[in-house]
């Protein structure tokens, strides 16, 4: 009974404080993508010339795969279909990997961004799909000035 | 050090491929790092800890590859692929690889 009201409790704050950090995330991120929309990003391999050397630029962030998440994944598995509650999480991580990569090559002072490639991987204990742990993802392009 | 993800480099002609260079590392968490995590996991979102760790991890294999190539007399590593796995519940292994090259 106390072990269900603890989860209960976890689970809600997992809801109101996870909820809130998601929005301001968004926000954040989305004025992050306005200031770099100016580098051209493609993930074709050929790149044009343009003098100078190109630059490898990576960008990465590692996610928490969440109780509150994972406790409802547990019930849509049962019956089936979409997940959307991963879709958003993986989706704003490969975009924030994204967002450290442009930031990277405006660093560098580049304006092109080639043959971007996304990586996934699993990290922590949820390697042996434990609960909790988490994932990586790694963006990484190549950056010319 | 010229480092590209694409397969040629435009404005640079390959004179001699060297052959594949690599780099790897198995990094390990940390306890407090962990901690952290776990508290991480109740409301979800970033592990900053796990991304700075996995960042050097990645910064570290990549100067193993470089050094590589330079051992070998390359000047530029084209087509650089990065992956990483979990090999056991506590670490994980980045690896870098790309073809050791000699530009004109």
């Amino acid at each position: 009974m106390l072990g269900a009201a603890i989860t209960g409790l976890l689970l809600l704050i997992g809801v109101f404080f996870g909820g809130r950090a998601q929005r301001q995330h968004l926000a954040d991120m989305d004025r992050r993508a306005e200031a770099l929309s100016d580098i051209i990003v493609t993930n074709l391999k050929t790149i044009p010339e343009s003098g100078q050397p190109p630059i490898l630029v990576t960008g990465s962030v590692v996610i928490a795969f969440d109780y509150f998440r994972q406790f409802v994944a547990k019930f849509v598995m049962f019956f089936g279909g979409r997940i959307t509650m991963y879709e958003t999480m993986l989706d704003r991580a490969r975009r924030e990997a994204l967002l450290r990569l442009l930031e990277a090559a405006r660093a560098a002072g580049a304006r092109e961004v080639h043959n971007v490639r996304y990586e996934f991987s699993r990290v922590g204990s949820a390697a042996e799909q434990g609960p909790g742990g988490g994932a990586e993802l790694l963006a990484y392009g190549t950056a010319i000035l | 050090m010229i480092l590209s993800n694409t397969e040629t480099i435009p404005g640079y002609t390959i004179t001699h491929h060297i052959g594949l260079v690599q780099g790897n590392t198995v990094r390990a968490k940390h306890v407090g790092r962990d901690l952290m995590a776990g508290l991480k996991n109740i409301v979800g979102g970033e592990l900053k800890g796990y991304t700075e760790l996995l960042e050097d991890a990645r910064q570290e294999a990549t100067q193993r590859m470089i050094a590589e190539a330079e051992a070998k007399g390359a000047n530029a590593i084209v087509n650089v692929r990065f992956s990483t796995s979990a090999i056991t519940s506590g670490a994980s292994e980045l690896y870098v690889y790309g073809t050791g090259v000699v530009l004109g």
